[in-house]
This record gives C-alpha cells, structure tokens and sequence, in this order.
C-alpha cells in the first residue's frame, strides 16, 4: 500500500517531502549525462515494468498490504541515480492517475520508495557484488540479495514514520513487528522476480544491466542481433 | 497494437471537463486535496462540506457515479488499515455498543477514511476526464523538470507496447500447449517476463532512434497555450471554496 493522505501528520509529511525533493533533485542532478538514447527508453520501460509490479498487492496483518517495490531491479538495470527517477515517476502517475497513495503523501512514498527502497537495494547489490565472484552469473545474485533486503528496510523506516508522526498511537513493538515479518516475505517474492528478470536480460543483452557495467564482456548491439534474429 | 489511444480509467463519455488544460486540472486537484488534508479532523462537518464540494464538481463534471464508484476500491486496503486502527490503537478506551475501543485509534480512523477518501475521489476525477498523454504534458507546462518528463512520457508511450506485446506472448504460449498454475509454470512465466522486458525495449529502442532521426532533442516541447481569465477562475473554484472550509474550520476550533 502506498501512504494515503491524512495517514502522518503534517511536520512528517512536510519533512519527508523536503527529503524527498532533496533526494529526486541530486539524482536529476546526477543522471543528467545517463540519460541519453540508450538509457531513456529503458528507463521509461523499467518505470512501466516497477508500476506493473506495484499494483500487485498483498494483504498483510493489522490490516496493511504490501507490495513490490521494484527498487532494487532498478537500480542494477539502470543505475542507482535514474532509478530514483523511474521510482518517482512511477509514484506520481500512480498518485494522479490511479490515486494510489495521496497526492500530499507523495513526499513520504518518495522518500520510502525511491529513496530508502533504491538506495538500500543498491548498496547492498554492490556489496554483494564485491564479495561474490566477477562473473555474469554473480550479478542476478546480488541483484535478488539486494531485493530481499531493501523491502524489510523500506517497511522498517515506514514503521519509524508511523511511530514519529502517524495520525494514531499503535504500540511500536506490534507495528515493526508485523511490518518487518511481512515484508521478509514479500521481500523474497521481490528477490525471485529480480533474479529472473535481471538473469533473462543478462543472458540476452548484458550491455542493458547497468551493475553489469564492470563485466569484461563484449557488448551487443541490437544492430548486430537484428541480421541473427528474424 | 499500438492503435488505441484510450486508457481505462478515462471515462469516454462528453464532460466539459476534458476540454479543460490538463495543467489547471493537476494544480487545481493538488490544491484541493491539501485543503483537505490541512483540515483539523474534529471539525467533523468541514469534510461534510469538502465531500459535497467535490460532489457537486463530480455531478456538474457530467463523469458518471458508476464510473467512478467501483475505482474507489484502491482505497479498500487503507479502509481495513483503518477500521484497525480502534482496536490496536493506545490511549483512553471508550465504549461503543458492546465494544471497548481507543479513543485516538477512533479519531485516527476518522482522519485516515475522511481525508484518504476525499483525496481518492478528486484524483480518481482527475483521471476520468484528462488523457495519460495530457497528465504528461500538463505536468510538463506546470515544470516538472525535463528528465521526469521524458522517463514519464516513454511510460506512457511503452503502457500500450508492453500489453499487446504480452497479449501476443500469452497466445503463442497457450498454442503450444501451455497451461498457467502452480509452482512449475513459475520458469515459463519468468522467462516470459525477461522475454517481454527485451522485446518491449528493442521496440522502444527502434522507435526512440527514429524519434531522434527526426529531431526529438530529449526535451518535449509543449506549445505554450493561452489559458484565459475563465478557465483559472472556473478550474480554481473547488479548491478555493474548500480552502473557505479550511479556514472556517480552524476559526470555529
């Protein structure tokens, strides 16, 4: 479930806006040389891809659902900075389009989301990354280990939120609780879904996964695989 | 394929509505729904006045109530969140009927329907009388910076590709014998998805280079139209009579 409106009050909702308009503003900052012909279609496709993952939702206990948060598949496929970008374009057509998550909780989803959901996924797949063998299979590992942990994190610091700034006193033990437990196991969910997604376009076309940048392979075109494939 | 130009949440029907610049229409929405969600939650009657408000946008709107009314599930996860709340909620106990519930986990609930409910129901409006395509070019002129359009714009665009795409996939795998269920269809559908992942980019990618061929610079240039006194005045009707709800509400506290 995205946060609706009137679910944190006002300071939260104003800080985690000011975090996440910080956030979305460095990665726009960043990604500006990424985003060029090869990169721009395939963030649009990995922002249609997350948003189709996202409407999935499952029902958790005290009442909440959960869902995918794509985050961590993003990130290795088109890098940590656009990814944050796709993730934000994501929550705001869900907000305007399909009113999934309010408009003045857009800020907190962000912040969640794009920011803690990206991040963590991304630093814990190039941690990963570096323990692991330098081999193309290593990188749908570490992309799922990274899956798995960043959804736990991102429901741990939304459970923080709630705590900090929800609009009702639910005992903290019982919130972190069921929050964590259910997002370990929509965070495995998560982790299959990246490791099958990111080893399909790894065994195609390695050149498209950004965390597969340091890999000595050869690129290929879809120039050169046109003349193959009819 | 490619052919439709409709979207399912867009209600196809007549509504002056549409017509309206779909940047008014975002601003407008926006400041509504923070006119709401500013409210004070024990002014109960104040989101008396905002539902009606909206109401009445919705019924001058032409947009059908039964349009609407079954796309307002989105929220149903959020109502049982809600309707928990009393129960799992600290504070002073009252006692309602044969129950004995939390007092902030009451006005907690309160908050999260009212406010969650209104804030649905303006951008479910939204939706039904303006274009994905429009959303993406009212968000352009209202400067969403030009990255976030772009990214935007190819999710619209690629919304279409990757359904016919996947429709197409479903059809040469039910012919050649493939039935979905249980856990041994789960390699068929996951290389399904990394197929379709491939196959939706390298289509893209083919028209994101003839896009370029044709001189598109990565920036989406949007004519600049003029916007006369009356629309502003009309699409700034709703959320500033709520805005003389939100101040009522706050004196009269």
């Amino acid at each position: 479930m995205h946060v609706p409106d009137g679910f944190l009050d006002a300071p939260t909702s104003v800080t985690t806006g000011i975090v996440a308009v910080a956030g979305v503003a460095l990665a726009l900052r960043r990604s500006r040389g990424d985003l060029d012909d090869r990169v721009a279609p395939l963030a649009g496709l990995v922002a249609t891809f997350v948003f189709a993952a996202q409407m999935l939702n499952f029902p958790v206990a005290t009442g909440t659902s959960g869902h995918l948060l794509g985050g961590a598949l993003a990130a290795v496929l088109v890098g940590p900075w656009t990814a944050t970008l796709c993730i934000t374009v994501v929550l705001l057509v869900q907000a305007l389009v399909f009113a999934d998550g309010g408009l003045t909780a857009l800020g907190t989803n962000v912040t969640l989301m794009a920011l803690v959901g990206v991040w963590v996924g991304w630093l814990v797949f190039a941690l990963v990354r570096r323990v692991l063998p330098s081999r193309a299979r290593s990188v749908p590992v570490a992309a799922a280990i990274g899956a798995l942990l960043s959804v736990p994190v991102a429901a741990a610091v939304f459970a923080a939120l709630f705590v900090l700034g929800g609009t009702a006193p639910v005992p903290a033990g019982t919130l972190f609780g069921a929050m964590i437990t259910w997002h370990v196991v929509i965070g495995i969910g998560e982790a299959v879904i990246t490791y099958l997604v990111v080893s399909a376009v790894m065994s195609v076309r390695p050149d498209l996964v950004h965390g597969a940048q340091h890999l000595p392979t050869g690129r290929s075109t879809s120039a050169d695989r046109e003349s193959v494939t009819p | 394929m490619a052919g439709s130009h409709h979207h399912a949440l867009a209600h196809h029907g007549r509504s002056w509505l549409q017509a309206m610049p779909a940047h008014l229409k975002i601003l407008a929405t926006l400041l509504f729904v923070i006119a709401v969600v500013a409210t004070p939650r024990e002014a109960i009657w104040a989101f008396g006045v905002h539902a009606l408000l909206l109401l009445g946008v919705i019924l001058a709107s032409r947009v059908p109530l039964r349009h609407l009314a079954p796309r307002l599930l989105i929220e149903v996860p959020f109502v049982i969140f809600a309707a928990l709340m009393p129960f799992v909620a600290t504070g002073p106990r009252v006692d309602i009927g044969p129950l004995t519930l939390s007092e902030p986990g009451l006005w907690g609930a309160w908050n999260l329907l009212a406010k969650g409910t209104l804030g649905v129901g303006a951008s479910l409006l939204l939706a039904a009388t303006t274009q994905p395509a429009d959303i993406v070019s009212g968000l352009a002129r209202l400067r969403l910076p030009a990255q976030l359009v772009l990214i935007l714009g190819f999710m619209v665009r690629y919304a279409d590709v990757i359904s016919g795409q996947l429709q197409a996939m479903r059809v040469a795998r039910e012919s050649r014998g493939f039935r979905g269920g249980g856990l041994r269809s789960w390699p068929v559908l996951a290389s399904t998805a990394g197929a379709l992942f491939i196959r939706s980019y390298e289509r893209g990618e083919r028209v994101h280079l003839a896009m370029l061929s044709r001189g598109h610079d990565g920036h989406m240039h949007v004519e600049p139209i003029a916007v006369v006194l009356r629309a502003w005045l009309i699409a700034m009707t709703l959320p500033l009579a709520a805005a003389v709800v939100l101040v009522a509400a706050m004196v009269s506290r």
